[in-house]
């Protein structure tokens, strides 16, 4: 392996542990500061807040929904790209990586485009049958599920790929059911990459903000969201709310990271 | 965990796969279908719809968005400035995931950690982080706010860990043998370094940087607190589109936004090509 002289590997790695700090670490530091600069006065006023309340409630609804649509959505996307052969295969696979691509806002458009009630393509049908989707959880939870779609499926689809399908065959040639075998054999195989997954999926789903802003409509009390509202109170200079919300968005969001660090290694255990 | 967030070889569905497939069975063409279904609903019609808006009004739909003076200088920003947040990428995320893969130091866990941060961080609340020192009450006094610097420091953040992450998996799998055998065949280090490490890691760079393009291009959370938004200054394409859907201008959002869905295919389909080579080197 190629060892770097002492001055060089020094350099490198105060050069590294510096751009990060700068960019991420001290910033982050300083969100916090700025928050407690008031002792507790700023969470306080944001706590007491109904508009903010609510909000996080809001937030944490529509999350949870679209978790857990993109996790049986990614599993099975993952099954059929991984162990079934079809036309189109390879494209759908290029497709689903597509959201991590797309502006959040041009994701919002087009499901404005398509359900909104006046002049969607199917808005006004569905709003005849009594379902409204825009400015409403549904669309909310849509538009969430959109951008965080590709997440359980990348997680899933390699681990399904390295552990192949002897175990499968084997409970089947046994005479397993096919239910059987998903239930028994493959998902406990791949419980961790689904857990990963679903942990990445969520901070993405809570963080959610250009794709929500067009398709919520953004009522204060009513469909406003967490990232929402920090916008608002931020340009209505009720800053030590925003600030106080946005410091518990990040306080999930590093606990999120940590759970993914710490479950990572066992995967290698498992399979 | 260094692939937690964004695994490089998790798209490589084309690769060689360890045991046969199995044809669709009546159960699992069942599961294809409502899995076509939802992801038809979800995203393909609604995508076809802003291509289909766009093209209502025929290719001068395009030009007029195009030749709008504050659209075109929208365009130029973004495409600008991501290319310059691309390439300080492409730099410091190799020399990071160097650092992470070769180097031992106390601490080094934790640079591991924050790399992800930008990742799971809610995009507003990233503006909002950056605001913080680098805005108007800086503790630092240094206030980019409202300035194009705040939108490449917007743009530096949120794409922080897409080469970082291609590079470190690559880097650490890298045979030490081929390492040591260019060495005692006489090479340099630096010849090492040029000949046998770089080779190896640069479709991986490529990748990375790819993603971090594509992520710049499309940004909006993080700008909105921080670039303050100004036509023809601080206006990014993303902004554009926003204020074109709250004017009522769907059909002009939607040739916009059609633009952008072209650059995003492109990018989709290069990495598809770079994440092949990447595997058939792994």
């Amino acid at each position: 392996m190629v060892e770097l002289p002492r001055p060089a590997s020094w350099t490198l790695r105060l050069v590294a542990a510096a751009y990060v700090f700068f960019l991420v670490g001290w910033p982050v530091i300083a969100l916090a500061q700025r928050t407690f600069a008031d002792g507790l006065a700023g969470i306080d006023a944001a706590m007491s807040d109904p508009d903010v309340t609510h909000a996080l409630l809001v937030t944490a609804e529509i999350s949870l929904w679209a978790v857990a649509i993109n996790t049986v959505f990614g599993v099975g996307m993952a099954l059929l790209l991984v162990r079934h052969e079809f036309p189109g295969r390879r494209l759908l696979s290029a497709l689903v990586d597509l959201p991590m691509s797309v502006s959040p806002v041009v994701i919002g458009l087009a499901l404005l485009l398509v359900y909104n009630g006046r002049t969607g393509w199917f808005g006004p049908t569905l709003e005849s049958h009594g379902l409204v989707v825009i400015f409403n959880s549904p669309g909310m939870i849509m538009a969430t599920c959109f951008v965080a779609l590709p997440l359980v499926v990348r997680e899933v689809v390699p681990v399904l790929e390295e552990i192949g399908d002897d175990q499968e065959q084997a409970a089947r040639s046994l005479g397993a059911s096919a239910l059987q075998t998903l239930r028994r054999i493959t998902l406990p195989a791949v419980k961790w990459a689904v857990v990963y997954g679903v942990v990445l999926s969520l901070a993405r789903s809570l963080g959610e903000f250009g794709a929500l802003k067009i398709v919520s409509g953004n009522l204060t009390g009513q469909t406003q969201t967490a990232p929402l509202v920090v916008e608002q109170k931020y340009t209505n200079f009720a800053q030590n709310e925003a600030y106080a919300v946005s410091f518990l968005l990040v306080l999930v969001s590093v606990l999120f990271i940590l759970v993914v660090s710490l479950l990572r290694p066992k995967e290698s255990t498992t399979s | 965990m260094s692939t937690a967030v964004l695994g490089q070889d998790t798209r490589a569905v084309g690769r060689g796969r360890p045991g046969a497939r199995w044809t669709l069975t009546g159960g699992s063409s069942l599961g294809l279908g409502v899995v076509l279904l939802w992801f038809s609903l979800l995203v393909l019609i609604p995508l076809a719809a802003i291509v289909a808006t766009a093209g209502g009004e025929g290719w001068h739909g395009y030009v007029d968005t195009l030749t709008n003076p504050q659209s075109w200088a929208a365009i130029k920003l973004t495409v600008g400035q991501s290319l310059l947040v691309t390439g300080v990428n492409v730099v410091m995320g190799t020399l990071i995931a160097w650092v992470l893969v070769r180097d031992r130091f106390v601490g080094k866990r934790l640079l591991d950690l924050v790399i992800d941060i930008p990742f799971a961080m809610p995009t507003i609340v990233a503006g909002l982080v950056l605001l913080s020192l680098y805005g108007p009450r800086s503790p630092l006094g240094v206030n980019v706010s409202n300035t194009q610097s705040s939108v490449t420091l917007a743009l530096a953040f949120v794409t922080l860990p897409f080469v970082v992450r291609t590079v470190q998996p690559v880097l650490a799998e890298l045979d030490a043998d081929v390492e040591e055998a260019a060495a005692s065949l006489g090479a340099s280090r630096t010849t090492t370094l040029r000949r046998v490490v770089l080779p190896a890691v640069i479709p991986a760079v490529a990748a990375g940087a790819a993603l971090s393009f594509a992520r710049a291009i499309s940004e909006y959370g993080s700008l909105v607190l921080l670039s303050g938004s100004l036509p023809f200054r601080t206006e990014v394409v993303s902004v554009r589109v926003l204020s074109f859907i709250e004017g009522g201008d769907r059909t002009s959002a939607a040739a916009l936004a059609t633009i952008m869905l072209g650059v995003a295919l492109a990018v989709i389909l290069a990495l598809d090509v770079l994440q092949r080579r990447v595997a058939r080197r792994g």
